[in-house]
């Protein structure tokens, strides 16, 4: 289990992590999602110690990290899976890491066969090695101590799409056995397949968090209709909030069957009328991170 | 906004817990550094490159030199070696800074300073035991150079000046780890380093040739300076004074303030 309480670090005055608070439970995967610069690396170096927060703690199973006697046989952990050095093989850098935790050779045999990585890949220096198996390297040595928990900063980065389900698998099947999985993503379609819980961060604060149902649930119900207009005249007449979707459909936090009977009362044609489940999800994620999207913003950087 | 989250039952009725123990021992931390400082192409070329330098040194020196004596292979061999050795004790430490594996080695091992300690402790092994080699091809060269080329072996470094040019490579190593730690970039502690080892001994030197004041003081201030009397030995007690003094103030404080922010600093 993972418990960050009232987290903060400034850079300057800049508040990169703003009181951030939430917990990753064992048996659960938790999904750390945020758009570009909203604080997700940040809080996952403050949780394993590689920045000193400004104030707040981050407990392993009630345990600061620093305290763990041997880190990597508890905490697997996974932030960049470029930070490391390119002139080591990815046999040599999983064989550092073993030796360092006090395992055995064949351990790092196992791994790269877990990861996929072949026998001639695994001895080519890291320079050489394209994204994927970068990232898959970085897995391999997050899982190497066998911990209860992982901690991994975007891990599908990089990964084609049948490695992307070998590591929804992975990390499910680790959650079921009892583990602690958080992983962060900026894309709400990678984290919502995989994850139990959620935690939704923007500009440093966290601006939702609960179960994925809850937070589906939340999300309301889509409409379509040729008579936009009309339609939302007899919401906002019965006093129903909603908004207009990026693609021209209705979203409103009213359950369908209001919706459906105010519809037919108001003589507006529906053409879809449905809970607004995982596209809901999303168009929560981006309002709630509105104000900190790029798109919104002058610069217009892309990621 | 914030939901709370609700608390109910894990799925299965498996929860694993923590299971680490034991603390990482020291001893095996300097192993791993040792391994880390030969696995890479460019620690590997960095030291055997300094121990092909240290074999061609020696032959060079027995065809090139009309008197051959111990102390001409001790200086001819030691020369390549004072260059590698504060190289090896600087890509020890930065490498993990400039190729950014401090964020393994960090997270392994949560203690930067029980880190840097065993990064010290293998960067001196290393060091002890490429001098020892270094005299020891010396030893053979002047042997079978002499016998070569039909001269009296001659022994002209006595077991106390041996020891003290021991000293002086050990303590042009732990310049270099110092740099490395104060600055935390390879490229940067190694131009570092360039500035200590010969820009600021040549400032110094043409200072005190020219202002009488200085040359009286050299000795305190001037570290390259002290610390080069080692290679002569005999050093008189105001002499191993001028070490200390200007050890503690090129070598100790920085050391000591680098050791600190390596300590607070973030790992990026
Ligand atoms: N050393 C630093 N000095 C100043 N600002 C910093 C520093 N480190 C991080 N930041 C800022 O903190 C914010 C959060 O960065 P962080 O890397 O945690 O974002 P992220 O959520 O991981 O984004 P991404 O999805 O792009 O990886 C960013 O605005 C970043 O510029
Ligand atoms: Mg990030």
């Amino acid at each position: 289990m993972i418990t960050v309480e009232n987290l903060t670090r400034t850079y300057g005055g800049f508040r990169a992590v703003d009181d951030v608070s939430f917990t990753a439970r064992a048996g659960r995967v938790t999904g750390f999602l945020g758009p570009n610069g909203a604080g997700k690396s940040t809080t996952m170096r403050i949780m394993v110690g590689l920045t000193p927060p400004t104030s707040g703690t981050a407990l392993i199973d009630g345990r600061p990290f620093a305290e763990l006697p041997n880190p990597g046989l508890d905490v697997g952990v996974l932030l960049d899976a470029s930070a490391q050095h390119a002139g080591r093989t990815g046999r040599e850098i999983l064989a550092v890491a073993a030796r360092t935790m006090g395992l055995p050779k064949m351990r790092v045999e196992e791994m790269l066969r877990r990861v996929s990585l072949t026998d001639a890949e695994a001895d080519r220096r890291v320079r050489n090695y394209s994204l994927g198996m970068r990232q898959r390297l970085g897995i391999a040595a997050a899982l190497l101590g066998d911990p209860a928990v992982l901690i991994l900063d975007e891990p599908a980065n990089g990964l084609d799409p049948a490695g992307i389900r070998w590591m929804r698998d992975l990390l499910r099947d680790y959650a079921d056995e009892g583990g602690t999985v958080l992983l962060s993503s900026h894309l709400l379609h990678e984290i919502e397949v995989v994850a139990d819980d959620l935690v939704v961060i923007g500009n440093g604060r966290i601006v939702a968090q609960g179960t994925k149902e809850e937070l589906l649930a939340a999300a309301g119900t889509l409409v379509r209709t040729r008579d936009v207009a009309g339609l939302t005249r007899a919401l906002s007449a019965a006093g129903i909030a909603s908004s207009i979707t990026g693609d021209g459909a209705v979203r409103t936090d009213a359950d369908a069957e209001q919706v459906g009977l105010l519809a037919m009362d108001a003589r507006v044609p529906l053409t879809e009328l449905r809970a607004a489940d995982g596209a809901g999800l999303e168009e929560m994620f981006l309002e709630l991170t509105a104000e900190s999207q790029r798109e919104g913003n002058t610069e217009g950087v892309a990621a | 906004m914030s939901t709370s989250v609700i608390d109910r039952p894990v799925s299965k009725a498996r929860v694993r817990g923590l299971r680490s123990t034991e603390t990482i021992p020291t001893s095996r931390l300097i192993g791993v550094e040792l391994q880390k400082m030969f696995n890479t192409r460019s620690g590997f070329w960095l030291l055997t490159g300094g121990a092909l330098l240290s074999v061609v040194a020696t032959i060079i020196t027995v065809f090139a030199d009309p008197d051959l004596s111990y102390g001409s292979f001790a200086a001819a061999i030691g020369a390549p070696l004072s260059i590698v050795l504060p190289m090896a004790g600087i890509l020890a430490v930065t490498s993990e800074w400039s190729q950014r594996t401090g964020l393994t080695t960090f997270t392994l091992v949560p203690h930067r300073g029980q880190v840097i300690g065993a990064k010290l402790a293998a960067t001196l092994l290393v060091g002890v035991t490429s001098i020892a080699i270094a005299f020891s091809v010396g030893a053979l060269g002047n042997v079978a150079g002499s016998a070569l080329m039909g001269q009296d072996t001659v022994w002209d470094i006595s077991v106390g000046n041996a020891l003290t040019i021991f000293f002086a490579d050990g303590l042009g190593m732990l310049m270099g780890f110092m740099l490395g730690v104060l600055i935390r970039n390879s490229p940067g502690a190694i131009v570092g380093y360039f500035v200590y080892a010969l820009v600021l001994p040549a400032a110094f030197g043409a200072l005190a040739a020219f202002q009488d004041w200085f040359e009286r003081i050299q000795g305190w201030v001037d570290f390259q300076f002290a610390s080069g009397q080692l290679y002569d030995g005999g050093l008189t007690a105001t002499e191993w004074a001028h070490l200390a003094v200007s050890g503690l103030v090129w070598l100790v404080i920085p050391l000591a303030v680098g050791l600190r922010l390596v300590v607070r600093s973030e790992v990026k």
